[in-house]
């Protein structure tokens, strides 16, 4: 097989990366080793920044942030709800930050209204009575699995090609260049071969594993961040804590939910990354500074990603260590056709994969224009039922003989239906979690309860799942849903927790049948 | 003190699963006077069956034929589980009795002997029980000798799915086959059919003849035919027996997802029995406060919101269920008992409370804390004495058991509620 430009990694980084190729006309294959936003890109706010969080630590990233943020919002304003943001202090929290930022971020260019702490009340009625300074900034709301499946979606229309569980397992170099690389799919275990012209590694927090392979090292930090998700949405608006950047400062709203994030925890290794109950507590415990509320809350479930940091000798913690884009040329250290984009924010996606393609079709020889900037991401299919609201209204208006198969979410067999045909264009291994990273299924109060089952036995019913492998795939569903219920199991939702047991334990004793320990 | 109505009673029992409705039948039949407190929905979650004992210990996952040998093991490794304080004669004659009442009300049981039988389960694995509704035993047949099978399944009603069960046994089951008919006239918009709705439905003759007419081209050479629990609400067990005569096979029925149909006849032949023997059911209704008097009687209001009835009563039974019944509460820190803040055995820090993997075979902790008694099954206190004496507890709440897991529910629920009445009564005279 040959390409003109291997990308490893389908993330939003790669996602956009095939996007951005495919529109300057330059074919390429993506290799995922698990699924689409299995990393980082799927686990983190969906947080468009206005840029006001970085104005402090880093002005250019920030910089970077208000210009893609206002680039999104007219290319993609089908995967953003414009929240708008407030920035606020509370007693206690160090005066002379909350008086510096206004001025910072006007030198970032970016726009920040003063708010009387009342008006900021009455704007968000859950803010607490000791907030002492707001303001008000072009924070939004993104939907990052829609992000990249719209990216990929166009990308494959315009010929690019996915192939999800797919892994490198080597390179092949020759007169500095790699010649071939060496591919395995980790399900079926079948190896693969492509003679790429270009190779970028956009593996997020595994680009030190796939540059090893070529012989280049690099190092990188590692840092867990924990989010949670509350059983109803509590703002209109993102809150952000108006001081450096620290746990439990960011309240974003998702739709009918508002996540709270995150904890910065360095972790050494990237297997097992699991969200920790001290770890919900201490967020809870700092969310609730800014809006009291968040103290009495439900929570259904918790979660934790990684951010990849470049390593660099500076001493500074891991918020501090720019998270602004970065783009590796390896020429230098031999290799002239390869090039690792190690990290990056979820904001400035884009921006990277327009500076990663310009190398790139500056190395091919290629003389097309970034069209990106002004280009609309087309809505399709593959990437409508990731968005929380979209389930009821669509369901509402097309109900008819389309019974519903998640209550909580109301996602109809029709909608379950596209979800796999979009599996299957993704080359991607059918799941009821690959369902989940495309969709809401298993997302709303029951975690997979209900629907888990409903979707299990529809696959059943339609032939795509055979035998016992529709019983271990709902058993590996509803542990892969319980990592994120368990820190969160108190209330309403151990209530949940032993409904779920009662059925699948006491009822249909699923623990003694089928399945190992993880 | 209460202004509204006061009504006067024996025993006030608190909770309307198995363990509270067991309890107001004991307490009936030896004649006390009797009032019953709960919001329904603790049968509507029960399958139907009556488990007495299946799985110990818990790390292994060995599963007993023999319930009675297995409670004898419990009783060694787990000595403060509820079960070691009941008689085995007790708790075999408040099942019996239970039995006995459910048949006369119409829901005949059966079993194999003194052993536990091997059932479908809505998932297509098996579990063991031990009292079987009689609408269910082909199917403990079926799956021992594993003749040629149809399951059955309906379009629209959601939660069952016949594919999934012959999926899951299949591979073990040559002739297991599976066909979905469209057979309800009462789909709703959103396409889907109620279990209770098809269960009234079926009670009518023309549709019972439809569906057999229905069922029959897809017969073939099947011996054995299941069907969810939706086969008649009343006579289910008649409707059963016309069926299998009709289509010439045995037809079983198979439990289903809550809303379950076998938990809603539970409900209504409870309901419809204590109220005859003269229990008075307050349902739904929740004790919202309670106090006592200088005699030392419970005054317990009761209501949906704010209290608009009190009940004096000699004594109180509680069996109020753990979380999902809101007889316990989790705080993020501590669980505790909701109506008379009694003392909760703990299960350690939160991170203590559930294991990382779900399906660990241990179980989680948190589902063993729960309310801790004397010999009388009286909640204590740290001092190991009664919190007050003429206050019991039985079924789920009661600590060290896992029910779940355990596969004790049924009899835990039964046992414990009978060992309560009779404690209250011995305390009483």
């Amino acid at each position: 097989m040959h390409t003109q430009a291997l990308i490893i990694g389908g993330g939003v980084t790669g996602t956009g990366l095939a996007r951005d190729l495919a529109l300057r006309g330059v074919e390429s294959l993506v290799v995922e080793k698990n699924d689409i936003n299995a990393g980082a890109s799927g686990s983190n706010h969906g947080l468009l920044h206005s840029g006001g969080r970085y104005v402090a630590t880093d002005p250019g990233a920030a910089r970077e942030c208000h210009e893609e943020n206002e680039i999104l919002k007219k290319i993609a304003p089908h995967c953003i709800e414009d929240t708008g943001g407030l920035f606020v202090a509370v007693e206690g929290d160090d005066e002379e930050y909350a008086a510096d930022f206004p001025q910072r971020c006007s030198k970032c260019g970016i726009p920040c209204q003063w708010l009387d702490p009342k008006e900021a009340r009455e704007m968000e009625p859950a803010l607490s009575t000791r907030v002492i300074a707001a303001y008000l900034v072009d924070d939004a709301s993104i939907d990052p699995f829609r992000i990249s499946l719209e990216n990929i979606a166009q990308a494959q229309d315009l010929g690019a090609d996915l192939l999800c569980h797919t892994e490198v397992t080597g390179f092949e170099k020759e007169n500095s260049r790699i010649k071939t690389v060496h591919l395995i799919n980790t399900n079926t275990g079948e190896e693969i071969s492509v003679e790429p012209e270009q190779v970028i590694n956009a593996a997020g927090a595994w680009v030190t594993e796939v540059a090893a392979l070529a012989g280049i090292d690099i190092e990188m930090l590692y840092s867990k961040g924990t989010l949670l998700v509350t059983g109803h949405r509590v703002t209109e608006r993102v809150v952000n804590r108006l001081r450096s950047p620290g746990d439990g400062d960011i309240l974003v709203p998702g739709g009918t939910v508002s996540l709270l994030g995150t904890t910065s925890i360095r972790i050494d290794s990237l297997d097992r990354i699991r969200p920790t109950i001290e770890e919900v507590d201490l967020m809870v415990d700092e969310g609730s500074r800014m809006i009291p509320a968040l103290k009495g809350l439900r929570y259904i479930r918790s979660y934790a990603g990684v951010r990849p940091l470049l390593k660099m000798d500076s001493g500074l913690d891991d918020r501090s260590v720019s998270r602004g884009f970065m783009l590796l040329d390896h020429t230098d250290e031999g290799l002239e056709n390869f090039a690792t984009v190690p990290s990056g924010k979820l904001t400035t996606y884009r921006f990277m994969a327009e500076k990663t393609a310009d190398l790139v079709c500056e190395r091919l020889g290629v003389d097309a224009p970034c069209l990106t900037r002004t280009e609309p991401l087309p809505s399709t299919p593959s990437g409508m039922w990731t968005e929380p609201a979209l389930g009821p209204k669509k369901w509402i208006r097309e109900n008819h003989d389309d019974p519903l198969l998640c209550e909580c979410e109301l996602l109809p067999k029709s909608s379950i239906e596209s979800i796999v045909r979009s599996i299957h264009e993704h080359n991607g291994d059918l799941s009821l979690k690959a369902m989940g990273l495309r969709s809401r299924v298993g997302k709303g109060a029951c975690q997979g309860t209900f629907c888990g089952k409903r979707i299990a036995a529809f696959l059943q019913e339609t032939g795509q799942m055979k035998g016992a492998e529709g019983l271990d795939d709902l058993r590996a569903f509803l542990q892969e849903r319980w990592r994120g219920e368990r820190p969160v199991l108190w209330h309403s939702q151990i209530m949940q927790a032993e409904l779920k047991e009662a059925l699948y334990c006491g009822s249909f004793d699923l623990e003694t049948h089928g399945g190992g320990q993880e | 003190m209460p202004e509204s109505e006061t009504i006067e009673c024996n025993l006030a029992i608190i909770g309307c699963g198995l363990s509270g409705m067991a309890a107001a039948l004991f307490a009936a039949e030896q004649g006390i006077s009797t009032v019953q407190t709960g919001v329904s929905g603790g049968m509507i979650f029960a399958s139907g069956l009556l488990d007495l004992m299946g799985v110990h210990p818990l790390e292994t996952g060995d599963k007993w034929r023999d319930p009675w040998a297995a409670i004898e093991a419990l009783a060694r490794d787990i000595p403060d589980h509820p079960y070691t304080r009941l008689e085995k004669g007790s708790l075999r004659k408040s099942m019996e009795q239970v039995v006995a009442f459910l048949g006369d009300e119409g829901l005949p049981y059966l079993k194999d002997g003194e052993n536990n039988s091997e059932m479908i389960t809505p998932l297509g694995t098996s579990k063991y029980s031990y009292y079987v509704p009689q609408t269910m035993w082909n199917g403990v047949k079926a799956l021992k000798e594993r003749p040629p099978c149809l399951i059955l399944g309906f379009n629209g009603l959601n939660d069952f799915s016949a594919s999934q069960i012959a999926g899951t046994l299949g591979d073990q089951w040559p002739g297991l086959r599976w066909h979905n008919l469209d057979f309800s006239n009462n789909v709703t918009a959103a396409g889907l059919v109620s279990g209770d709705i098809m269960a009234r439905d079926m009670e009518v003759p023309e549709n019972l003849e439809r569906l057999v007419s229905e069922v029959r081209p897809y017969l073939n050479d099947a011996e054995a035919v299941g069907i969810p629990a939706i086969l008649g609400m009343e006579r289910s067990h008649e409707i059963v027996e016309e069926l299998s005569n009709e289509l010439g096979a045995r037809v079983f029925e198979i439990p289903t997802m809550p809303v379950s149909v076998p938990g809603l006849r539970l409900n209504e032949a409870f309901m419809r029995g204590l109220s005859a023997k003269g229990v008075k059911l307050f349902f739904p209704s929740r004790v919202l406060k309670w106090e006592q008097d200088e005699n030392g009687k419970f005054l317990l209001g009761i209501g949906r919101n704010r209290p608009d009835k009190w009940i004096r009563a000699e004594g109180v039974i509680l069996a109020a269920g753990r979380f999902w019944a809101k007889g316990l509460r989790a705080d993020n820190d501590k669980i505790r008992e909701t109506l008379f803040d009694l003392p909760v055995s703990q299960p350690g820090e939160r991170k203590e409370w559930h294991r990382r993997e779900f399906f660990d075979l241990r179980g989680h902790p948190a589902n063993r804390a729960g309310i801790e008694v004397d010999d009388l099954f009286r909640p204590v206190g740290k001092d190991g004495g009664p919190v007050f004496d003429n206050l019991f507890a039985c079924g789920s709440i009661l600590a060290h058991q896992d029910w779940m897991r355990m596969k004790c529910g049924s009899g835990l629920a039964i046992g414990t509620a009978s060992a309560a009445v009779d404690a209250f009564s011995s305390f009483n005279a």
